[in-house]
């Protein structure tokens, strides 16, 4: 069978809805933050396949996926250390003990 | 042959992605995490996107990864191990990522084979559609490469400017206020205060 | 600035600053008020021999006329004409006697300054009224002395009994100054104008009697014949409706029938406030706002009918509940009403001539009457009753002597003014139909008659009582004013007021410059020396030889008529039918106001606003788990509907 763009689409949308659920289900924050990179990576194969589906040949997408690459690493280098100053005052990443921001 | 290929890496990191979401042990994660990565630069390839394949592998699963492996092992973990699982909050994802899911899945079936109405609506008739795959030139470093230097020299500064504040904010948030000598516990409450009003 | 202002400026200053400060300092207070009094009555002067021209007028508002709107003007000016200069001297002058008057009689009241401050907004307001050249701010200056007759009856107001009057005259005249605006509204959306300056007032006429005659013009079948007949005067029904508006406006502030009960409370008040407003001044102000608008009152003889009618009525009527009243105050009251009750059926017989007369010589007698009233209660220390009264003319003789004087001017004995106007316009009264005349006549005969039953029991026979024993003379400044006014009573007729007023009104009827003068603007009765004068007199002299022969030397009242001693039951009728009707209206209006609009309108919703906060408060539980699903599922929800949903 001919892999199309839609085949290609299909997957990433699922790799994003496997984030989500990671984002929903699990109660480690680490695994949450991993999760969300995961979302970030679906992202990146969409925009990668329709470059390559570009009638015109245009690589605007795959820069586009170099430039998420570059800050997502950034930001999970952030993201992880906010993780840690909050495990040192904390002592948890457990999420349903940083509830305070409540009624 | 294409096909063949196409549908092991797919599978295989749709597989490896469930692995993350479903895995007790933190550590195991990480490493299918980084698997899932594999598997995707494997489909960049596919995609001809040779360059971004390497970069992925190198920055993704080499160093993000490798960061992410690091603080789980500095942090304890092992307690959470043996949790039950939460029945309640499962259910409750699957069903938005299935709703998600069915979205997609709606908004490609109603474009025909090869997103060519969707196209066809978007773009005027002369432009050839998006069926099938363009011819490809195994030069895409040297065109990403033209590109960033030209039309996106500007988001290419600053992106640079971007992981320089990163990494003084890094360096920031984890620096560790001096310890008083005498009395390490009773210094740790007033600490605790500092690091909230940080 | 003209001089006329001051007019009106000066006692409004006065009651300012008493109101602010003065009226801790009571001598400062007398000062101010009797001042402004003093000084409004020599501009009043000054204003009657002409030296004073009338003011440029300060316009309010001035909307042209254009379509489906008549145009309107309402401005403050001042009128000089030949009835407000009469009325504005018979205002001032009696007004400055009664301030002088009450210098003595309130000198031993704490709150004195409080009472000068009250006379001189009614000197402000009921000036208004007579110099006011438009309805709209004669309504305003209407209201003011209601406020003023308010406070003043109302000035011991610790007192239930007085409180209470006062409220009742302020409701009674606010229902009838309903119908007078309803009036003053009919008046200008027929006419296009609310100017009551006689030329205005003349195109007014002219105007009403095109459309009359356009009316008439259109009249077919039965109420042509009835129209040809000359049996009745078909009306177009909206001038009806404006003289009766207006009329209504009299009955309340003039205190006819059925608004007459508050006069008679209204005694309530010191007897300086009764004899100003209550007798010369306020309740006159129904007339003379009559005789201003006459040649509105003539376009619907309907309404003049009515007006005649009511002013009869009432005269008879309150002359004998008079009959039966055993304070002195009282009585004085109920022949307030019957005299008023004389000059709106003058008004109402073509006579406003006769009317404005007997205005300004009942003016003089009948507060001549209630000042000597107020020297004998003060001088047998606020005793009101008659029958605790007794032996008088000799102890206070000149309290007696002024207080006859005003009683025999009052009943129309000659040759006192009240003979000369209480003539003409019983002669008015026969001119336009002889009924009116002989009821007038047989309240001749009673007023003359309750007058001796009062001067009688009050001031000859044995003391009844220990204080009567002992009364003592006012000083002079209380019986320089009765002086005073006993010399007006007396030469009244003399001074030529009859012709004064005739002319006047026959150069309004020159005015309009339309009419012959064969009696139908204005009455001009025949000369009939019998009917003018003789019968009246033969039944003076029987009502003073019947109370004579009843009353003299006796302990009580022979008479026993209970129906007229209950004012024919006509407060208690009021009260149980109207006053606890509105209190229960009131009250579930209340009920409702304090539930439904503010519990459940206002507080629910507060409440509600409250209630949905809390409920949205619940969605901050601060579990990451529950916001990141939430913002998925609405995410993805929104995704799905932006593309799918048509």
């Amino acid at each position: 069978m001919e892999i199309t763009l839609n085949h290609y689409l299909a997957v990433a949308a699922t790799l994003f809805a496997i984030g989500m659920m990671g984002v929903i289900m699990r109660r480690n924050l680490l695994i949450i933050y991993m999760s969300l990179e995961m979302m970030l990576q679906a992202a990146n194969l969409t925009l990668v396949a329709f470059s390559r589906f570009n009638p015109r040949g245009h690589l605007d997408g795959q820069v586009f996926v170099f430039f998420v690459i570059t800050v997502a690493a950034a930001e999970v280098a952030v993201g992880l250390a906010l993780i840690v100053a909050l495990y040192r005052v904390r002592q948890t990443t457990q999420v349903q003990d940083l509830n305070t921001l409540k009624f | 042959m294409e096909a063949f290929f196409f549908w092991i890496f797919s599978i295989g990191m749709i597989v490896c992605g469930l692995a993350v979401i479903l895995n007790r042990n933190a550590v195991a994660s990480a490493l299918c995490f980084a698997f899932t990565i594999v598997f995707m630069s494997a489909l960049f390839v596919m995609l001809s996107a040779f360059f971004l394949a390497a970069v992925q592998i190198l920055v993704t699963a080499g160093a993000v990864m490798v960061l992410f492996l690091f603080i789980i092992m500095l942090l304890d973990l092992t307690a959470m191990e043996h949790a039950p699982r939460q029945k309640l909050w499962m259910g409750c994802a699957l069903v938005v990522a299935l709703g998600f899911v069915f979205t997609v899945a709606r908004t490609l079936y109603t474009l025909p084979g090869g997103t060519a109405s969707l196209t066809n609506t978007v773009t005027p008739s002369s432009v050839p559609s998006f069926g099938a795959a363009t011819p490809v030139t195994p030069d895409d470093t040297h065109q990403i490469g033209k590109l960033l230097f030209s039309t996106y020299v500007a988001p290419f500064e600053i992106t640079s400017l971007l992981i320089l504040v990163a990494t003084i904010g890094v360096i920031v948030l984890c620096k560790e206020e001096p310890r008083s000598a005498p009395g390490k516990e009773a210094s740790r409450e007033p600490k605790k205060e500092t690091a909230l009003t940080r | 600035m003209d001089i006329a202002w001051l007019l009106l400026l000066l006692p409004l200053l006065a009651s300012i600053a008493i109101l602010v400060h003065l009226h801790r300092k009571p001598d400062m207070a007398i000062f101010a008020s009797v001042g402004s009094a003093a000084l409004c009555f020599l501009i009043a002067l000054a204003v009657a021999w002409g030296s004073v021209p009338a003011p440029a007028s300060l316009v309010w508002m001035d909307f042209p006329e254009s379509a489906g709107f008549p145009g309107l003007r309402i401005e403050a000016g001042m009128l000089f004409d030949s009835l407000s200069k009469g009325m504005l001297l018979i205002v001032t002058g009696v007004g400055l006697l009664v301030h002088i008057f009450s210098i003595g009689y309130m000198s031993h009241d704490p709150s004195k300054g409080r009472f000068f401050g009250g006379l001189s907004i009614f000197m402000f307001s009921m000036t208004g009224i007579v110099l006011a050249t438009n309805l709209i701010m004669l309504f305003f200056f209407w209201e003011g002395v209601g406020l003023s007759s308010y406070l003043l009856i109302g000035f011991w107001y610790q007192k239930e009994s007085a409180a209470a009057a006062a409220n009742k005259a302020f409701v009674c005249n606010r229902l009838a100054d309903f119908g007078f605006m309803i009036g003053i509204l009919t008046f200008w959306v027929m006419m296009g104008t609310v100017s009551i300056e006689p030329d205005q007032l003349a195109q007014c006429y002219v105007h009403g009697t095109q459309i009359q005659s356009q009316v008439q013009s259109t009249l077919h079948g039965v109420t042509a014949l009835i129209h040809q007949s000359g049996l009745i005067t078909p009306t177009p029904i909206l001038l009806t409706v404006m003289v009766l508006g207006l009329f209504c406006g009299c009955v309340g502030k003039s205190a006819m029938f059925p608004f007459h009960v508050w006069l008679p409370d209204a005694m309530e008040g010191p007897t300086p406030v009764s004899a100003l407003i209550h007798a010369a001044t306020m309740v006159a102000a129904g007339v003379y706002m009559l005789c201003r608008t006459y040649p509105l009152l003539i376009l619907s003889p309907q309404g003049m009918g009515v007006i005649a009618f009511i002013g009869c009525f009432t005269a008879i009527f309150a002359a004998l509940i008079a009959v039966q009243q055993n304070d002195i105050k009282r009585i004085l009251a109920y022949s307030t009403l019957s005299q008023l009750g004389y000059m709106v059926m003058a008004v109402g017989c073509s006579g406003p001539d006769a009317a404005m007369f007997h205005l300004t010589t009942h003016a003089f007698f009948k507060a001549l009457l209630f000042l000597a009233a107020g020297s004998v209660i003060h001088a047998l220390h606020e005793e009101q009753d008659i029958w605790r009264m007794g032996g008088l003319w000799k102890k206070i003789p000149l309290t007696f002597v002024t207080f006859a004087i005003g009683m025999l001017a009052l009943i129309g004995c000659p040759p006192f003014a009240g003979f000369f106007s209480k003539d003409y316009v019983l002669a008015v009264a026969y001119e336009h139909h002889p009924a009116f005349y002989w009821v007038g006549v047989f309240t001749a005969f009673l007023t003359a008659f309750y007058m001796t039953r009062l001067m009688v029991v009050a001031f000859w026979g044995p003391a009844r009582t220990p204080t009567a024993e002992h009364p003592h003379e006012s000083p002079s400044v209380m019986t320089i004013p009765l002086i005073l006014l006993s010399i007006l009573s007396i030469i009244g007729g003399f001074i030529g007021i009859e012709t004064y007023y005739h002319t006047w009104a026959v150069n309004q009827l020159q005015a309009t410059g339309q009419l012959p003068i064969d009696g139908h603007f204005v009455a001009i009765p025949e000369a009939n020396w019998m009917i003018e004068s003789g019968i009246p007199l033969l039944t003076v002299l029987a009502g003073v030889a019947s109370a004579w022969f009843l009353y003299n030397g006796r302990a009580t009242d022979p008479l026993r008529i209970t129906v007229l001693a209950r004012k024919f039951y006509f407060d208690e009728f009021y009260d149980r039918n109207l006053v606890v009707g509105t209190q229960m209206w009131a009250s579930v209006l209340n009920w409702i106001d304090g539930w439904i609009l503010e519990g459940l309108v206002i507080r629910g919703l507060a409440y509600f606003s409250v209630g949905m906060g809390e409920l949205l408060k619940l969605f901050q539980t601060g579990s990451l788990q529950a916001y990141a699903f939430l913002f998925s599922l609405g995410g993805a929800l929104l995704i799905y509907l932006t593309l799918f949903a048509h």
